[in-house]
């Protein structure tokens, strides 16, 4: 596509690529933004479930009786009681994949089995979540309890339970990534390195759980549904589906969302519940989620079990790679097999890996289903390889900066076709990067050279500091499109409304910036409209990192499209030249005099007078709706180091540094890039020291609150350094490449390097995250003992 | 039947008097309904937040006579003739931002705005009775807070913005 670059001489302020302030923070700042649960309607009944204590049982009876006869109480529901307002009794979401072996989705609730804890079983409405939770407490559920499977191995157990008591196995998928000659770059290997590598992720914890409103406006016959979804679009056409209504007739809205980070894009079953709900009473029903709920039924990313080689020649280049991959996919399907794809494919992507081949395993477990946490299966992979790399360095005798200077995909490679696909069937195409220059960066920066005086000084007083480094790459965009539309109103006031769902990131502010930069350089004149079906029918929402990408292009697109009409009409309206014009704040001025127009009288104009010619004999009103394709994914790069110390008495690891030289292409605005960045590698902080979702062998859940299961506070975070680089996508106008998961996947690899760096007196050798005080111990103690 | 439920009713509920942003309201609460529940529902007073209702999360901590407290593990109650301070509090309606909210709007120390009341009366208590915290001061003043957006950075720029040595110190 082309763009038209704004003229130099144009005088109106850029918006683009500035830390502009964000549009969201006064509402936020003063406590007016209007989050799910912020939203009372009048009449409004409120919700509680009644969830399966067991892993997986049988149910022979629901008795709902005692709890319809408790106080404030409207409706006591099981599915059946439901099943006039639904067509079906599942929520069919799979992704296509042809990796399948068995079809698992999510029963609406669940009838005569349950298969994990926390699983909604019926739903009680009441006048207030009070008394909800009272009555639910009386439904009694009979339940004759069945073998239970906890974890991928006694998934793949011979003769062993399974998850689902009417299927044949538990092997939901299976996904075979391959291209070379693997095997005889083993045959021809100076040096092989290989280990077994447990990884494991938790849950999202937005600080904000999950809520859904909705309300049935009889006199239009329309459903409005308020949901906490990262992706309202699609939860719009699985209700219609679910409810038999139009698509005129359902309305989902994201209200402000108090974070998302992946399981928020899933469609769940208390949705379809409340909106089914709010159709068969005819009241308006709401139900938030607690907290407590969140840690046992919003999806997670859990245990991935990998088992890597990788062949290497004399000088440490690496020959090819393989191994296999036990993923625990839970007790459904509840998004595909997506994580295990990105997985599968972002292993040896930063590098040249001639040679490549994993078996991957999708497991049914008897526990929530896994759909994608920010960085969705990209910090597993980046921990396996850059820990196998650190291991062939110590091998070959290497630097650990050396080893991967050598095998970096260079900048002269760019773009870079590697011999996989991604899930839609087109190549992985690194779009441009220089790894290499990234790399060299962050090292100058963190003082890699110096780094083993420091810690010989530091060793001789005792302590134990150690420097890891990790190279990553992220797969952001994902296609195909997410429209915006861009329309100037009467009153001059621009309306960007988009599909693109803003979930904390600042999403309002990136389309304003992108928009305002073509249509006068006014911010504060800009509204934008994220999140709401009935300001856009098309579209996806937020994920994979696309949004900037994705929506950014289309904004642009439009906006460009709009200026150049507004120029035209203007040039009409004047008697001047579009090029003579130019747009500054509201106004279109004529440049050197001191002839404008409003914007506003150009979008009045464009609306036309019955019966009379439109200014220029142009197309009425001034808008413009673009949905920019895209299928390749632009790449995100970036290398990381961390210092840590060790305290070899306690196990406890301190972060003193951490660094990153990112490159995310050209930035929208860098304020909102740091703020991505850092954020993400809190999370990876969390995942490589702190985050631990566990289950017992029943697969109970053992961390159901922020006692036990701990996220990272203000204290454990060093101070980042950041160093951008920008290396434009060559796949959309702007050159910009997503960023909101960068942070996180290259975080547990690195913390991982560094930790096994300060403890090489003890010879530890590091291959799981999260790490525990006790599991270092034990590490050493391990170690010690060989 | 209908009598002795009424009774019943009665005995759990009370009536209170809490001043909350210096407005003064009087309701008959149930005694099990928590202080967060009295200022998002019956006061409409939705800008404090319930994150998990355990203690921890700290997005519903507002100031209670002048201290933080957790609205989750307070009752309505407990909070009978005592002023109240949330968010809605800390600034004027038509009023540009005080220098607090402002800072934190420049230094990028909120995203999604969930944790941000509790982060705000957190932060209040610290600056009102530690006029020049240090960087591990406001660290741990906001341990208490989770913050699952920033990783805390922006945050911390913020108050370290509004101190009286600002000017001189190195970003770092």
């Amino acid at each position: 596509m082309t763009a038209e670059p704004r003229p130099a001489a144009d005088p109106a302020p850029h918006t683009f690529g500035r830390p502009v302030a964000r549009v969201e923070d006064d509402a936020l700042l003063r406590g007016r933004a209007r989050f799910v649960d912020d939203i009372h309607l009048p009449g409004l009944l409120e919700a509680a479930f009644v969830r399966s204590p067991h892993a997986h049982a049988r149910i022979r009876s629901i008795d709902c009786e005692p709890a319809r006869a408790a106080p404030g109480v409207v409706a006591v529901m099981t599915f059946d009681d439901l099943r006039d307002v639904l067509t079906s009794d599942r929520l069919v979401v799979a992704m296509p994949s042809p990796s399948y072996l068995l079809e698992v989705h999510r029963p609406i609730l669940a009838r005569h089995e349950t298969v994990h804890v926390g699983e909604a079983i019926a739903v009680v409405i009441a006048a207030s979540r009070y008394l909800a939770e009272d009555a639910a407490a009386l439904v009694e559920v009979d339940y004759d309890p069945l073998p239970v499977v906890a974890d991928c191995h006694a998934a793949l157990a011979e003769g062993g339970a399974r998850v689902h008591a009417d299927l044949p196995h538990n092997v939901v998928a299976e996904l075979d990534t391959a291209y070379g000659d693997v095997d005889a770059a083993f045959a021809g290997a100076a040096e092989v390195v290989e280990d077994r590598f447990w990884l494991h992720r938790g849950g999202s914890h937005s600080m904000e759980c999950r809520g859904v409103v909705a309300s049935l406006d009889p006199l239009e016959d329309r459903l409005t549904v308020w949901s906490s979804t990262q992706t309202p679009n699609v939860a719009q056409r699985l209700l219609c589906d679910l409810l038999a209504r139009d698509s005129d007739a359902i309305r989902v809205v994201t209200p402000e969302l108090g974070g998302g980070f992946g399981p928020k894009l899933v469609f769940y079953p208390e949705e379809a519940v409340v909106a089914a709900s709010a159709v068969k009473l005819g009241r308006p029903v709401k139900w938030i989620e607690d907290r407590r709920e969140h840690f046992v039924v919003t999806t997670q990313e859990r245990d991935q079990h990998w088992e890597m080689a990788m062949a290497l020649d004399a000088e440490g280049r690496v020959l090819g790679m393989r191994g296999s991959l036990l993923h625990d996919h839970g007790a459904y399907t509840a998004r595909g097999t997506n994580v295990v794809f990105a997985s599968a494919i972002t292993v040896p992507l930063a590098y040249n890996v001639p040679a490549y081949r994993l078996a991957s395993k999708l497991l049914l477990t008897n526990k929530v289903p896994v759909t994608p946490i920010r960085g969705a299966g990209q910090p597993q992979a980046a921990f396996v390889m850059e820990r196998l790399l650190d291991q062939a360095a110590r091998r070959l005798g290497l630097d650990r900066a050396e080893i991967r200077r050598r095998n970096l995909v260079q900048p002269e490679q760019m773009p870079c076709r590697k011999p996989m696909k991604l899930r839609g069937g087109t190549f992985v195409v690194l779009d441009s990067g220089d790894y290499p220059a990234a790399q060299r960066l962050v090292m100058e920066k963190a003082g890699w050279d110096d780094f083993p005086r420091r810690q010989a000084e530091a060793r001789a007083q005792g302590r134990h500091i150690g420097l890891g480094l990790v190279n990553y790459v992220e797969g952001t965009g994902r296609g195909p499109f997410e429209p915006v539309r861009v329309r100037v109103a009467a009153n001059g006031r621009i309306h960007v409304a988009s599909s693109a769902t803003a979930m904390g990131q600042g999403t309002k502010t990136m389309l304003a910036q992108v928009v305002a930069e073509q249509l006068g350089g006014a911010i504060e004149n800009v509204v934008v409209t994220t999140g709401d079906t009935a300001a856009m029918t098309l579209g996806f929402g937020g994920f994979n990192s696309r949004q900037a990408v994705m929506a950014g292009s289309s904004a642009h697109a439009a906006a460009v499209k709009v200026r150049a009409k507004a120029l035209e009409a203007a040039a009409h309206m004047l008697e001047a030249r579009p090029d003579e014009l130019t747009i500054v704040g509201t106004h279109i001025r004529m440049r050197g005099n001191n002839r404008t127009i409003g914007l506003g009288e150009v979008a009045r104009a464009l609306e036309g007078i019955a019966g009379y010619v439109l200014p220029g004999n142009l197309e009425p009103g001034l808008e413009a709706t673009e949905q920019v394709i895209v299928h390749d994914m632009a790449f995100s790069n970036g290398s990381a180091v961390a210092e840590v110390e060790v305290d070899v008495e306690t196990g406890h690891v301190q972060v003193l540094r951490y660094l990153l030289a990112h490159d995310c292409g050209q930035m929208i605005n860098p304020m909102l890039v740091d703020g991505q960045v850092i954020g993400g590698i809190a999370h990876g902080i969390g995942n490589a020291l702190f985050e631990w979702m566990g289950f017992d062998a029943n697969a109970q859940p053992l961390t159901n609150n922020y006692g036990e299961y701990l996220l990272v506070t203000a204290p454990e975070m060093p101070s980042i350094e950041l160093f951008h680089r920008e290396s434009p996508s060559p796949l959309n106008t702007l050159g910009i490449k997503g960023v909101g998961e960068s942070g996180v996947i290259p975080t547990p690899a690195v913390i991982a390097s560094a930790v096994e760096d300060a403890l090489q007196p003890f010879g530890v050798r590091i291959s799981h995250a999260p790490l525990s005080p006790m599991d270092i111990l034990d590490l050493i103690a391990r170690a010690d003992g060989a | 039947m209908i009598g002795a439920e009424r009774a019943m009713d009665e005995a759990e509920r009370r009536l209170i008097s809490v001043t909350v942003n210096e407005v003064v309201h009087r309701a008959e609460v149930d005694v099990r309904l928590t202080l967060a529940d009295f200022l998002r529902h019956t006061l409409q007073l939705t800008g404090t937040h319930v994150g998990c209702e355990h203690g921890v999360c700290g997005a519903c901590t507002v100031l209670v006579g002048g201290h933080t407290a957790r609205s989750c593990l307070m009752l309505a109650v407990q909070a009978h003739g005592h002023s109240v301070v949330t968010i809605e509090g800390l600034s004027t309606e038509g009023q540009p931002l005080p220098p607090l909210q402002q800072a934190l709007a420049d230094h990028h120390g909120l995203q999604c705005g969930f944790c941000t009341p509790g982060i705000l009366t957190t932060l209040t208590e610290l600056l009102r009775d530690n006029p020049s915290p240090s960087d591990e001061d406001i660290r741990v003043a906001l341990s208490g807070n989770i913050c699952r957006c920033t990783g805390y950075q922006g945050i911390v720029a913020a108050v370290r913005s509004l101190l009286p040595s600002a000017g001189r110190e190195v970003r770092g």
